[in-house]
């Protein structure tokens, strides 16, 4: 059943800390090879979901399947094909890079040379011999990843990797994260970014106070919103009466920098621009997923 | 390498990169050592109490020094079991122009004070009678057979509270931090089990320990202390590993109940330097009321030190470890249930 069976399938798991419903009711499947976010503002039962799966909660009710197994109670023949990178950066205390992957790889019984050749991967090569306390935070958070995959796992589960960077050493995670999953591997990920979800995942699950509001692949969840898009041109380039007659234009804002145009078809909106020659540094601002999440929860996402 | 070598490397690795706790571990004691070494020489504010058989010009110099209460007693055997007891510190028994002085082992803090005043009192003697050769012939011997020199006493105990405290301390903050920064979880989830997590930890343990005593006692053998070991010094291994084991318990312990490296610091003093000071590791507690002598009896640290003083310096044999062996071992077992039970993998 592993040549074509899903990944990981989870079927409406549940678990309550007294009264909180911090999961209530996730199901979704994730298919090898692919990278699936679980994404939403902190609290909202990410990190619960991602611990049930795991194997390190056992859920109320529901059932987790990964590659056809349980992970609860503890699993010894699933644990080497899942590697688990947490939230903290969790690390043996004063050892290298090159140290810290051995040890973790010794945990799995894997040569101490294949697990060096994670630094690689992750770009931290000339950090092997650097103690974990004196790296960067970037650098650290490549680590505990490469720690995770020290003993080449099926599946990763990263846990708010990108949380506490900058956006700097965020691009170069994603850069990372892509370049493990060219390896084959199946990445479940969480992180409150919906920007970042939006470049980096396959598809999501939008979720929010412990339930799944929404599943898909990014580009088809914005699209399914069938929200406005807004076209922005210079201030000057066109009035403000002009715009507002453009086809397909609805709202119009002039804030004395720039042109918003809320259009219902940018087609035609820009079309008609382009004919009036104003879209010289014109910008296309199209629906995030944070709309997305603004539309399902009625509320505005705040990080 | 497997798992456990990997992991006792790994953990071996971190704690010679720690400054601060080498030093605790393996300077600190020593300069306990060395305090104590010199607070042993100075006199004790308390008067000490000498027995008497006999009566000459010595013992009327003896009762003219201060800080000396003298107990006059017909029979020199029936001194030697008062001597025993505790009861005094030293006998001066004076026959003619002879003068015995027998005194207890030196694991007594008040021996060295006591033949101090005694051959004060002989010296003003001599000076008194005014004779050339001196008119009092002295003959010093303990009732045992070896006499010890504080050094002999202090290293069993302070090398016994040296080990019981790293033991303590690196089980418990390996614990806490482990916990804290979830490698404990990590742990949980990677396919090896936890014995051998837990044993390539108390191999650490046990290599410092073995490690501190080493160099513990080749300071004190310096001609400076003038340590001087038995020939059974080597009993003393099985016990620094027993000891280890019991206090690595009790690390653990505390690892389990409490959340932060500062509160288990806390902890960890709170139960190391009382039961240090009751168990008689920097001086000695004969003269401590019964009540207290109970306490310290249910210690385990006491237990180490007596078996310590044993094998070290008083050159007992086996038997010597059955008593402290069976108590530390006995501790181990109940402290390590205790700590199974409140063990957590993660904060709540």
């Amino acid at each position: 059943m592993r040549a074509d069976g899903p990944a990981i399938v989870v079927s409406d798991i549940r678990k309550s800390y007294g009264d909180l419903r911090a999961v209530d009711g996730v199901s979704f499947t994730v298919a090898e090879g692919e990278f699936f976010g679980l994404l939403g503002p902190n609290g909202a039962g990410k990190s619960t979901t991602l611990e049930i799966i795991e194997g390190l909660r056992k859920p109320d009710s529901g059932s987790v399947r990964i590659l056809g197994e349980s992970p609860w109670p503890r699993n010894p023949a699933l644990l080497p094909k899942m590697g688990v990178q947490l939230q903290a950066s969790s690390f043996f205390e004063r050892l290298t890079s090159k140290e810290q992957l051995q040890t973790f790889g010794s945990l799995y019984g894997v040569s101490r040379a294949a697990a060096v050749d994670m630094l690689e991967l992750v770009g931290l090569t000339d950090k092997a011999d650097v103690q974990e306390n004196n790296l960067s935070g970037g650098q650290r958070q490549r680590l505990s990843i490469a720690c995770a995959l020290a003993h080449d796992p099926e599946i990763v589960f990263l846990d708010e990797p990108t949380a506490a960077l900058d956006p700097q050493a965020r691009r170069n995670l994603w850069d990372v994260l892509r370049a493990i999953q060219a390896r084959g591997k199946t990445i479940v990920y969480t992180t409150h970014h919906l920007d970042e979800a939006e470049i980096l995942c396959d598809r999501v699950a939008v979720v929010d106070k412990g339930r799944v509001m929404a599943m898909g692949a990014p580009a088809w969840l914005v699209r399914k919103l069938d929200a406005q898009t807004q076209v922005i041109v210079e201030h000057g380039t066109v009035t403000v009466e002009i715009a507002r007659n453009l086809p397909g234009a609805d709202k119009v804002i002039d804030d004395g920098v720039s042109v918003i145009i809320a259009t219902n078809d940018a087609g035609l909106t820009i079309k008609a621009l382009g004919e009036l020659d104003a879209l010289n540094k014109a910008q296309v601002r199209t629906a995030t997923l944070e709309d997305v999440f603004l539309h399902l929860t009625g509320r505005a996402y705040r990080e | 390498m497997n798992a456990f070598t990997s992991l006792s490397v790994a953990m071996f690795k971190a704690s010679i990169r720690d400054k601060a706790a080498l030093f605790f571990t393996f300077m600190f004691p020593l300069m306990f050592l060395v305090v104590f070494a010199l607070l042993s020489g100075v006199k004790l504010a308390s008067n000490v109490e000498i027995a008497v058989v006999g009566d000459s010009r010595v013992v009327a110099a003896l009762q003219n020094s201060e800080g000396v209460n003298i107990q006059r007693i017909k029979e020199s055997s029936s001194a030697i079991d008062m001597l025993r007891d505790g009861k005094v510190a030293a006998i001066v028994v004076s026959q003619g122009d002879t003068i015995d002085v027998r005194y207890a082992n030196g694991d007594r803090a008040e021996t060295g004070p006591a033949l101090a005043k005694i051959s004060d009192a002989i010296a003003s003697a001599n000076l008194g009678a005014g004779t050339t050769p001196p008119k009092y012939a002295v003959r010093q011997k303990p009732i045992e057979e070896t006499a010890f020199e504080p050094i002999q006493y202090l290293t069993p105990g302070i090398l016994s509270w040296g080990v019981s405290t790293a033991a303590v301390f690196s089980s418990a903050l390996t614990l806490v931090a482990w916990r804290r920064k979830q490698v404990l979880r990590r742990i949980q989830l990677a396919p090896i089990g936890r014995g051998s997590v837990l044993s390539s930890r108390l191999l650490l343990s046990v290599v410092i320990a073995l490690l501190q005593a080493v160099l513990f006692v080749a300071v004190a053998t310096l001609p400076v202390f003038g340590l001087k070991l038995s020939n059974q010094w080597w009993l003393a291994i099985p016990l620094l590993i027993l000891g280890t084991l019991a206090f690595f318990s009790v690390g653990m312990l505390l690892g389990a109940i409490c959340k932060t490296e500062d509160s288990v610091t806390g902890a960890a003093n709170l139960v190391v330097l009382p039961m240090a000071l009751l168990a008689g590791s920097f001086f000695p507690i004969d003269k401590a009321p019964d009540w207290v002598k109970l306490i310290t009896n249910a210690l385990p640290l006491r237990h180490m030190n007596e078996g310590m003083l044993d094998v070290l310096v008083r050159g007992k044999g086996f038997d010597a470890l059955v008593l402290p062996g069976s108590v530390l071992i006995g501790f181990t077992l109940v402290v390590s249930a205790i700590a199974a039970v409140s063990f957590r993998w993660e904060d709540k």
